[in-house]
């Protein structure tokens, strides 16, 4: 009776989530989709809590759950320019679950339900801790390299052999598992069991390393689709059809962001966990001239703004690092309050996350009707006055359409180059995170406001403002 | 401890099916959400929490229910600040301007 009603609201909580995911296909409903994967979860949570054949040390889940709840609410409180890193560290807690819950349930077969193994739920128990325990490191180290700190190199670490030495390692794993799912039971089982997971923990170390910031959008969202997927080998060792449903459609959602990321940048998945981004063209060919920028001040900017009618701004990650959003918001206001139409022009790729965009401009206010993707606004960008670049660079780099030389090229970009005017703010006159020349910089049509974009915007709105007041 | 009989070709089907499911969804999620849908789906795989109560509350030795007790923290940490956090950015997506 109890376990026709523990799978019955399985299949409850099973519906709820996916109409949660349904509901967020509109920000209309959106909110819709938070309350049915809340009602969900609390119904899988309860199911499963009230068993009591099964279900006898309450103390322990109380006290577990309510650490959660102690650390899980200041971590929903984090800035918004913090969503990746954050992010990045949920994906580590999924992960070291799945890793966990796989190394008790192994130990617990080995230490006596010997009935329970077989060869199905053995690999199911290596595919779980291989997954959650690289996930977990792995997503440690993405987050670390998200919030900048010391220790943890920013830059993309490459060294000699290194693709060679980490397929090694898949195929020193791959090995061991496939031994251990053979003698699941002698004398050196635990010893390999053990072994996998301080590779699997090593493995997520080594696959970050190479990776740099332009990249993590796709790293994030691999990692995302490896806690999913982590969690459906957790539901076939435990037998249990709610983690399948549940992380299969984590797993999915991992999938598509990884696709489009990579289709944004017009690269393979193998491409961007082997490939080092960055690394092809750091050092300028010799002999070439340093070539010129043309600054421009915020009067002169202004100026022309002020008789503009429709102007594209392009946000990248500059605008995240420098919390400007909400100084662009008060730049879109006075355009507005003049009659001009303002736009923003996202590519899939700005930031360090998928959508980290249209989050911080949802943040400081502006609708998210005027926000656009990089495919729709392309055709409107000839008819442009002005095209005000924030912070974002390989994504606004022509290049990226004719120099075939260029680890860009081929990459979906944002036409800012076919606007009459563009503007582009930059903190400092090095080239961007790839190391890329960006070609926009330096057309006869580009001029360039160099200082941090939040006093940039702020120079900007004064101007505008003071221009107002004294019509 | 009473263990139904493994159906693995049940569970398989299952999970391909929801594997679909969960594509077609997705696919139609809008671009403006993508950041909030990363974190949904992130408290929703945080589904393990059902795995880790079943390892934690369970007659079994001490070592195997402090594994237990410390996933079932890191799940419910992620349910808890997954579900938070969303919302607190869906509540940012509005069609117009609040105050002025």
């Amino acid at each position: 009776m109890i376990y026709a009603i523990t799978q019955l609201s399985y299949i409850v909580a099973t519906a709820l989530f996916i109409f949660s995911l349904h509901w967020m296909s509109d920000p209309k409903t959106a909110r819709w989709g938070v309350y049915s994967g809340v009602a969900g979860m609390l119904i899988a949570i309860v199911a499963t809590w009230v068993q009591p054949e099964i279900i006898i040390h309450h103390g322990w889940i109380i006290v577990a759950i309510a650490a959660g709840f102690a650390v899980g609410i200041p971590l929903s409180q984090v800035p918004l320019t913090a969503v990746p890193q954050r992010t990045a560290l949920s994906h580590a807690f999924g992960g070291l679950a799945a890793g966990l819950v796989g190394t008790a349930e192994y130990f617990l077969w080995l230490g006596g339900e010997h009935e329970n193994i077989t060869t199905f739920r053995m690999i199911a128990v290596i595919v779980e801790i291989v997954l959650g325990y690289l996930t977990f490191t792995g997503s440690l180290m993405a987050a670390g390299k998200l919030q900048g700190i010391k220790w943890i190199p920013q830059r993309p670490v490459t060294y000699s052999l290194q693709n060679v030495s980490n397929i090694g390692l898949i195929v020193v794993t791959l090995v061991l598992g496939t031994a251990l799912v053979m003698n699941p039971l002698t004398g050196w089982s635990a010893t390999v069991f053990m072994v996998i997971i301080g590779l699997s923990l090593l493995f997520g170390v080594l696959l970050i390393l190479p990776i740099g910031g332009a990249d993590m959008p796709t790293v994030i969202s691999i990692l995302n689709s490896y806690a999913g997927l982590s969690a459906v080998a957790m539901g076939f060792v435990l037998n249990n059809k709610l983690l399948i449903t549940a992380g299969a459609l984590d797993g999915a959602s991992g999938l598509i962001l990884s696709i489009i990321m990579c289709k944004a940048m017009n690269r393979s998945f193998v491409n961007v966990l082997f490939g080092a981004f960055g690394q092809v063209q750091e050092t300028k060919k010799e002999g070439e001239e340093e070539r010129v920028y043309k600054s421009e001040t915020p009067e002169g900017v202004a100026h022309i703004l002020e008789h503009a009618s429709l102007v594209v701004i392009i946000p990248g990650y500059g605008m995240a690092v420098s919390q400007a959003q909400h100084k662009v918001r008060e730049l879109y206001d006075q355009l507005k309050k003049r009659g001009i139409t303002v736009k923003f022009a996202i590519h899939p790729v700005a930031g360090r996350m998928p959508g980290h965009m249209n989050v911080l401009l949802a943040e400081a206010n502006i609708p998210y009707t005027d926000l656009v993707e990089m495919d729709e606004i392309n055709s409107d960008m000839p008819q442009c006055d002005v095209a005000l670049v924030i912070g974002a660079n390989d994504v606004v780099n022509p290049a990226a359409r004719y120099d075939k030389s260029s680890p860009i090229y081929g990459m979906p970009i944002i036409d800012a180059d076919k606007a009459k005017t563009v503007f582009a703010i930059k903190r400092s006159k090095n080239p961007g995170f790839a190391g890329i020349e960006n070609e926009l910089y330096f057309l006869d049509k580009t001029w360039m406001l160099f200082g941090d974009a939040k006093a940039v915007m702020g120079d900007l709105v004064k101007q505008l403002s003071g221009a107002n007041s004294s019509h | 401890m009473h263990l139904e009989t493994l159906d693995y070709w049940s569970m398989l089907f299952v999970f391909v099916l929801s594997a679909f499911i969960g594509i077609g969804v997705i696919r139609r999620v809008s671009r403006l959400l993508h950041t909030p849908l990363m974190s949904i789906t992130n408290a929703i795989s945080a589904i393990a929490v059902v795995g880790s109560i079943i390892v934690t509350g369970s007659e079994h030795p001490l070592p195997i229910r402090i594994l237990g007790a410390i996933a079932l923290f890191s799940s419910m940490t992620n349910i808890v600040s997954g579900f938070l956090i969303t919302d607190r950015m869906l509540k940012m997506f509005k069609v117009k301007k609040k105050n002025k």
